[in-house]
């Protein structure tokens, strides 16, 4: 084998390359695990932990040389033909997996192992992947990057809570109502953006999500400024509250189906809540790329100048993607508001949009199943792994680098056709072997 | 059917076309050919309205469509298979051709559809696939059937065989002689090919830094020693 001689190990360079890591590692071990502070009378005082510093460098030499030989390995088979093997396993298998994790989402909170954490969790991550699939509109499928959504987000939690505070209105009245007006904001910040692209755009949407938590701050009449909005009204179940004690001429949850009382009712139903507004966003965003406008959107994110030739009118489009993302962040936002039932500009900090964008980006642009895994890497993750306590942000990292390193255009980075003329023929061709494979259909 | 007439466009401070005149009758096919830079695809651009012209007046089956957005003039009747092809790669060839039909009837899509897979029954095969892992004939192709999909009855087409081996650029102008022919489009051909360019042409006009030098019938051109010399004799 010609090819195998040609890229034969040099062991030389594989330990150079090796050492040079494990250096690195050293160098960042030292401070990061190799000191520890602890609190001793008369102050903090600085332990060294050396063994904790070896542990790293041997772990990392001995990481790096192992992913050289698995690099090389790669090389003489020559070829991605891995990535292009799971591509092609998880799009046949993305209907059962999409069914199975809704059945799972569904049946969640009757597992026995679903407490009161987990299902904190849950909400969490339902929210999120809400907020995902919205941004997704705007990010993965229209391909305008969107720094401030979370200003969207925002709209729509201040909605609820001032509308539901001053007006006494239901959960159900205000949630379209929040929506509408995140969108009325989407439609604002649509039109100056329009003509601005790529870096621009971001720059602007940044700024954008800056103005609304700085106006939430300052606007201390309506919004009450850094101290927030609390007794935000919690939602109930058709008109039943989750209370304890029922009012003297009605009923509540509890009584009302003959349950004991258990405040997990409410987390099961704030759980039901998000899940179900999730999949309306999911549900939505599925059928919209069929349709023409979603085809537009999609088409724009690929080549402007070509959709203008084909008489696409890349404004309307634009902002119908601006427009009904920012509506499920308004959604969002009121569901959010309602579980906290607080809310201060703290809460909307650009850190949130960056999250959500790394979401989109993370689980493959315009990916709906990759939102969802995203989101379970990046909100369940850190979550879980509270355990590794002062390391859990550098597994957390090294995570993320991992997966730049092996999926760098996000973990599910293949686009299904939104239409098909016929079933496609049966491949001829093995996986692997460039286009037929990829695409299926030579 | 489409009169242009004293047509300036800028790029900045830069004047790409100086007071172009040209005619297109309902039914030819117009070729412009010229150098590198003359300006011919800025003039199939400035019909589109991106960039718009400075100065005089572009006028659309007795509309004057000079200042009307892109969308607009896409939407009464004029389509482009703009220069470099630009198909979507991403999506499949349905799907390219689904956007092409964006401006158009929904009710004459499924005939529209049939149509251009008459005209390129490979796209038919490869409907599935994505644009991106094409050919360059093929997308070349996907790129005409693209603009065919609006039902356009002015195509404008630029540079359809760049890039092409000679066989495929053969096959290339067939089909747009058989677009003209059977399916009745008027076509204006913007080409550095200038044999082939010129051989289909009822009309030819030549450009040069920004102006029509010279224009004629096809055959005339084709025949004209200025032509031969600065055009034809140097590549075939």
């Amino acid at each position: 084998m010609a090819a195998a001689a040609e890229h034969r190990l040099d062991p030389v360079a594989a330990l150079k390359e090796a050492g040079l890591a494990g250096f690195v590692a050293l160098m960042l071990a030292v401070p990061l695990a190799g000191l520890e502070t602890v609190s001793a009378p008369g102050g903090l005082t600085i332990n060294t932990r050396w063994d904790w510093v070896a542990i790293a460098v041997g772990s990392v030499f001995i990481g790096r040389l192992l992913l050289i030989l698995w690099r090389e390995r790669g090389r003489r088979r020559g070829g991605p033909t891995m990535d292009l093997g799971i591509a092609e396993t998880l799009r046949t298998a993305m209907p059962i997996l999409a069914a199975a994790g809704i059945a799972f989402a569904v049946l969640l909170p009757f597992l026995p192992f679903a407490d009161r954490r987990v299902l904190d969790i849950g909400i969490l991550v339902m929210t999120y992947i809400m907020l995902g699939w919205g941004l997704n509109i705007v990010v993965g499928l229209a391909g305008l990057l969107d720094l401030g959504y979370v200003a969207f987000y925002a709209v729509g939690a201040y909605s609820y809570a001032l509308l539901a505070i001053h007006f006494d209105l239901s959960f159900w009245l205000c949630l379209p109502l929040a929506g509408a007006l995140a969108a009325f904001f989407g439609y604002l910040l649509g039109f100056p953006v329009l003509r601005l692209r790529g870096d621009y755009l971001a720059i602007v949407t940044l700024g954008f999500g800056e103005i609304i938590r700085i106006i939430l701050i300052n606007w201390y009449d309506l919004t009450r400024g850094p101290d927030g909005i609390s007794g935000i009204p919690r939602p109930s179940f058709f008109g039943l509250d989750f209370a304890r004690s029922p009012p003297p001429d009605g009923h509540t949850f509890h009584t009302f189906f003959g349950l004991d009382f258990s405040p997990l009712h409410r987390i099961i139903f704030l759980y039901y809540l998000i899940l179900v507004l999730a999949l309306v966003t999911n549900a939505f965003t599925l059928r919209i790329r069929r349709l023409p406008v979603g085809r537009a959107w999609e088409a724009l994110r690929e080549d402007e100048i070509a959709c203008r030739s084909l008489g696409i009118n890349p404004r309307n489009t634009k902002l119908t993607a601006f427009t009904l993302g920012a509506m499920f962040a308004g959604f969002a936002g009121s569901f959010f508001a309602t579980r906290q039932g607080f809310i201060s500009p703290e809460s909307f900090t650009f850190i949130e949009s960056a999250i959500i964008v790394a979401i989109v980006v993370l689980g493959g642009m315009g990916s709906q199943i990759g939102v969802v895994v995203a989101t379970l890497v990046l909100i369940a993750g850190p979550e879980l792994i509270r355990e590794l306590q002062e390391f859990r942000m550098l597994a957390f990292g090294g995570l993320m680098v991992m997966i730049m390193v092996w999926r760098p255009r996000g973990l599910l980075a293949f686009r299904d056709p939104t239409v098909r003329l016929h079933p496609p023929p049966r491949r001829r061709f093995g996986l692997g072997r460039g286009k037929a494979a990829e695409t299926g259909a030579k | 059917m489409l009169s242009i007439s004293g047509v300036h466009t800028f790029y900045g401070s830069i004047e790409a076309l100086r007071g172009v005149d040209l005619e297109i009758k309902a039914g030819d096919i117009v070729s412009l050919i010229g150098a590198n830079g003359a300006g011919k695809s800025t003039l199939l651009m400035t019909v589109c309205g991106k960039p718009r012209a400075a100065r005089g007046r572009i006028v659309f089956d007795g509309e004057d469509i000079t200042i009307k957005p892109t969308h607009e003039i896409i939407a009464s009747g004029i389509a482009q298979s703009p220069e470099g092809r630009r198909i979507f790669p991403r999506m499949s060839v349905l799907e390219n051709l689904q956007i092409g039909a964006t401006t158009a009837d929904p009710a004459h899509y499924d005939r529209d559809l049939e149509r251009v897979y008459d005209l390129f029954p490979i796209l038919k095969e490869r409907s599935n696939q994505r644009g991106g892992t094409l050919s360059g004939g093929e997308q070349q192709m996907l790129a005409i059937g693209r603009a065919l999909m609006s039902r356009p009855r002015l195509l404008l087409l630029d540079e359809p065989s760049l890039g092409l081996a000679p066989k495929v650029v053969q096959q290339i102008f067939r089909t747009i002689k058989e677009i003209n022919e059977e399916q009745g489009v008027t076509v204006f051909l913007v080409e550095q090919n200038a044999y082939h360019a010129l051989k289909l042409a009822h009309r030819a006009y030549v450009m040069v830094t920004g102006r029509i030098s010279l224009s004629g019938s096809g055959a005339d051109l084709l025949a004209n020693p200025e032509v031969r010399a600065a055009y034809l004799e140097g590549g075939h």
